[in-house]
């Protein structure tokens, strides 16, 4: 419950250049897309774009100054441009992140920035992959609330113990970062990948939940759980934050405690 | 070209969209057209909570709630649906719950609810712990348990399949007085898959818009690149009415400069809003409930605090949202994602410092006319058979000249499901609309004269125009002066427009073609807008007019109704009627806004 608080304070003394500010500064980046267009071109290839930048753009920021001002044939998702939609992951400098939360200034400019497709998905066009095999996945862990009995009146009650156990696998957006960072899943397409197993487990262990035998059994599948070899690639690439590696654990240790 | 057959489709996946879609999916074939990926849509962003009077934590009742949205829609709100909506808000919940929703929990293991702007105890003595909430990302969890539960239905989705047009008919019909009018029906609407470019034709007995927004008309906005009032437009173009299109919320929260929301809840967890003296503002605009006041009054103070030139920063242009007095343990349990979003986007530490907000634009009240079972109407009170609206895409109207924070979340809940019940209701009892000649004809030759087009114009420079004169002109405070600069310079874009040209010609994911066609849509919400704002000579809610300071409800206590017509003019504004439409009163009459 949210506890009593006590008045703030009417008026307080504020530190000098409180709230940052300032001039922002402006940088000239190298932004080398892997670009593949099927209808003009056979095959992918790198693109360089000089830009100037800012101080408080994102990479996403710099693709749009492409498109928008040099080449409107760049194509890639994107929607809230805050980190919370899940359409904009893709590999910047190699590793998958969304490209809404990574800001230009923490990258190195000395050299040029690449982005590319995420991998292990079927290439559509530039950044843009099929993202029906990952979706397929998601649903096959049955990937909703089962219960058995009597539907209660009201709400069910939950414990903020029993809560705080699957809370941290609830914040996924199903970006693709994790599963498409992923060794198994890159080599074994039918590997479930990371971001599957992480929705299996917020049911799992979710105490309202009846159906965690039956999804443990999905996941004790040879393309389940087993396959994977903890490089913590997803966890790394998780733009959420969410303890990926933890989570494929704890399901792991699911399955070893139920067959005993 | 395709064609398929439905008994409803819906036009949307957001939490309008999907909810509507597992009532109507359970009851008549349904499909879901969705230009994005369903957990994409913007519900996803929504942070704060979804009240409802649980009475969880404290006494609280429907009565109550119902009445701070009255009071916080400044007596624009229908009454009646106000009503609908605080009953049903409680079984909303409860429907999310069992459909697996994450709630925070009390420690008994209820609900939790926390304190939101304008949501008060016994008519606005106190502010009250009504809205439900998980953490800071509510509208994620709500976004995510509707998909996941449309999977359990496997309710049939086409994603990125972008609607571009409804297919409409218009037949002879007679008044009960005998007077004749001409009759609207739904026949199906026109989509353009994006991953091939191919055109399919859904034909149904039921269509239900969800579209959400149109922020995008606004460079400030906590909206999605995405939401550039498709949907409103199309209907607009069919010659349905928009009601109540001036009034535009500005989330008094945004990150300053950016535009990224940070919720109401940092307020309701007891953040406060700081001038650059230091001061709590709020307390002198409204002393009740200070910092919880309704958006569209924090708003304004914000903005009246740079004005008078207490603003913080280099250029003085910004307030602060302070926190520093609370426990970093209590900002890291309830509040993550927001100030994660300040420490990614702004480089500032909420837990020492206070970090730069200012308002942005968030939410638009107005839209597609509906009745409380999210039937459209084509004027004030004749339905269009077949035809629905619920979310934001919809005026209900609920929100009246001013949503409290939550209500949304509410409303696509409860009117989703009303929706889909209605619309899978109809469309077991109906025929099919017989689809006109060459269904895809209008949007064929739409997309051909963009590929085709010789001209010089560019999407984005245009955009970029059009969103710099809405921020500077139709913000948060307006004259007739600021009015008519942005209506000059939009009718000069809507010229340009015309000679719009885009680079990509190919056929596979063309989101160059996609964000031209998306222009034409805030070209137009951005005049109805103004030319709204312009009807509108009274202080209401969200729309200030500083040329007419007061509210006047002896003039304005009405719903304004925009038609798209190429013979009227409305303010010297040509190819728009504007009427009016009685708000619906039931328990309260208008008192004067105080908090």
């Amino acid at each position: 419950m949210s506890t009593e608080l006590p008045e703030p304070a009417s008026k307080i003394e504020l530190k000098p250049g409180v709230g940052g500010g300032g001039e922002i500064p402006q940088f000239n980046i190298t932004l080398r897309v892997r670009r593949y267009l099927p209808e003009t071109t056979a095959d992918a290839y790198w693109e360089d774009f000089e830009l100037t930048m800012y101080g408080t753009d994102r990479v996403l920021d710099a693709l749009h100054k492409v498109k928008w001002d040099h080449d409107g044939s760049l194509s890639f998702r994107r929607s809230c441009a805050h980190g919370v939609c899940g359409s904009d992951a893709m590999r910047i400098n190699g590793r998958n992140r969304l490209a809404c939360k990574t800001l230009l200034k923490d990258l190195d400019h000395s050299k040029p920035i690449t982005v590319e497709a995420i991998k292990g998905l079927p290439l559509e066009k530039d950044l843009i992959v099929d993202m029906e095999p990952f979706f397929q996945s998601y649903r096959e862990i049955m990937p909703f609330l089962i219960n058995k009995g009597h539907e209660p009146s009201a709400e069910r009650y939950q414990s903020a113990e029993d809560h705080a156990k699957f809370e941290d696998t609830t914040k996924c957006i199903l970006c693709a970062a994790c599963t498409s960072s992923c060794p198994v899943f890159w080599t074994d397409g039918q590997y479930f990948g990371p971001a599957a197993i992480v929705n299996a487990h917020r049911f799992i262990f979710d105490s309202r939940d009846d159906a965690g035998d039956m999804r443990l059994e999905i996941l004790n599948d040879k393309e389940g759980v087993w396959r994977c070899r903890t490089t913590f690639n997803c966890t790394e690439a998780c733009p959420r934050g969410i303890q990926v590696t933890q989570a494929i654990a704890e399901v792991k240790q699911a399955i070893l405690a139920r067959s005993i | 070209m395709q064609v398929h057959k439905y008994d409803v489709v819906i036009v949307g996946a957001g939490g309008a969209g999907m909810r509507a879609a597992i009532e109507s999916g359970q009851r008549a074939r349904t499909a879901v057209l969705t230009k994005l990926y369903p957990t994409r849509s913007h519900t996803g962003a929504a942070q704060g909570g979804m009240c409802a009077a649980l009475a969880n934590v404290e006494e609280d009742n429907w009565e109550w709630h119902t009445f701070d949205t009255v009071k916080g829609g400044d007596y624009l709100v229908d009454q009646d649906a106000a009503e609908v909506m605080a009953k049903e808000a409680i079984d909303a919940v409860l429907d999310l719950e069992k459909m697996g929703l994450p709630f925070n929990r009390t420690p008994e293991g209820k609900i939790d609810q926390r304190r939101f702007g304008g949501h008060t105890r016994d008519h606005g003595k106190a502010a009250v712990r009504r809205a439900c909430y998980a953490a800071d990302r509510t509208g994620h969890m709500i976004l995510q348990t509707l998909y996941q539960n449309c999977v359990k239905h496997n309710v049939e989705f086409y994603n990125e399949f972008y609607v571009l047009d409804m297919l409409m008919v218009e037949e002879d019909a007679f008044r009960e007085d005998g007077t004749a009018y001409k009759q609207k029906r739904v026949a199906g609407v026109v989509s353009y898959d994006l991953a091939t470019g191919e055109l399919h034709v859904f034909q149904a007995k039921s269509v239900i818009f969800a579209t959400g927004g149109a922020g995008k008309v606004f460079k400030t906005t906590s909206n999605a690149h995405t939401l550039t009032g498709d949907g409103m437009g199309i209907a607009f173009r069919k010659g349905i009415p928009l009601e109540d299109m001036e009034f535009v919320q500005f989330h008094p929260t945004g990150l300053a400069g950016l535009g990224i929301l940070l919720s109401e809840a940092a307020r309701g967890e007891g953040a406060i809003l700081r001038n650059s003296e230091g001061e709590r503002f709020m307390e002198r605009y409204a002393p009740t409930i200070k910092d919880l006041a309704p958006r569209d009054i924090v708003a304004r103070s914000m903005a009246n605090e740079v004005r008078e030139g207490r603003g913080c920063g280099p250029n003085k242009d910004y307030v602060l949202l302070d926190l520093t007095h609370l426990e970093p343990a209590h900002i890291d349990a309830k509040l993550p994602d927001i100030t994660e979003f300040a420490r990614t986007y702004l480089g500032v530490e909420p837990y020492t410092d206070p970090v730069p907000v200012f308002p942005t634009a968030h939410y638009v009240m107005g839209g597609i006319p509906t009745n409380i079972d999210a039937e459209v109407l084509q004027d004030n009170d004749t339905v269009i058979p077949g035809l629905f609206a619920a979310g934001e895409v919809a005026c209900v109207s609920v929100h009246g000249s001013n949503r409290l924070g939550t209500n949304s979340l509410l409303d696509i809940n409860v009117f989703g499901k009303r929706a889909g019940i209605s619309a899978a209701k109809y469309a077991l009892g109906a025929e099919y609309v017989e689809l006109p000649e060459d269904p895809e004809k209008f949007t064929t030759d739409q997309i051909d004269a963009m590929i085709n087009s010789t001209g010089t114009e560019r999407v984005a420079v245009l955009r970029k125009e059009l969103q710099d004169i809405m921020d500077a002109n139709v913000q948060v405070f307006r004259d007739k002066d600021s009015l008519d600069r942005a209506l000059v310079v939009i009718e000069e874009l809507r010229e340009r427009y015309k000679n719009v040209a885009v680079q990509d010609k190919g056929k596979r994911f063309n989101l160059d073609l996609l964000e031209a066609i998306e222009l034409g849509f805030l070209l137009d919400m951005a005049e109805v807008m103004t030319a709204a704002a312009m009807y509108r000579k009274e202080s209401r809610g969200g729309h200030y007019r500083e040329d007419f300071p007061n509210r006047d409800d002896e003039n304005f206590m009405k719903h304004s109704m925009s038609y798209r017509d190429a013979t009227a003019t409305t303010e010297g504004i040509s190819g728009i009627r504007m009427e009016t439409k009685p708000v619906i009163f039931t328990r309260y009459q208008p008192m004067e806004r105080k908090y």
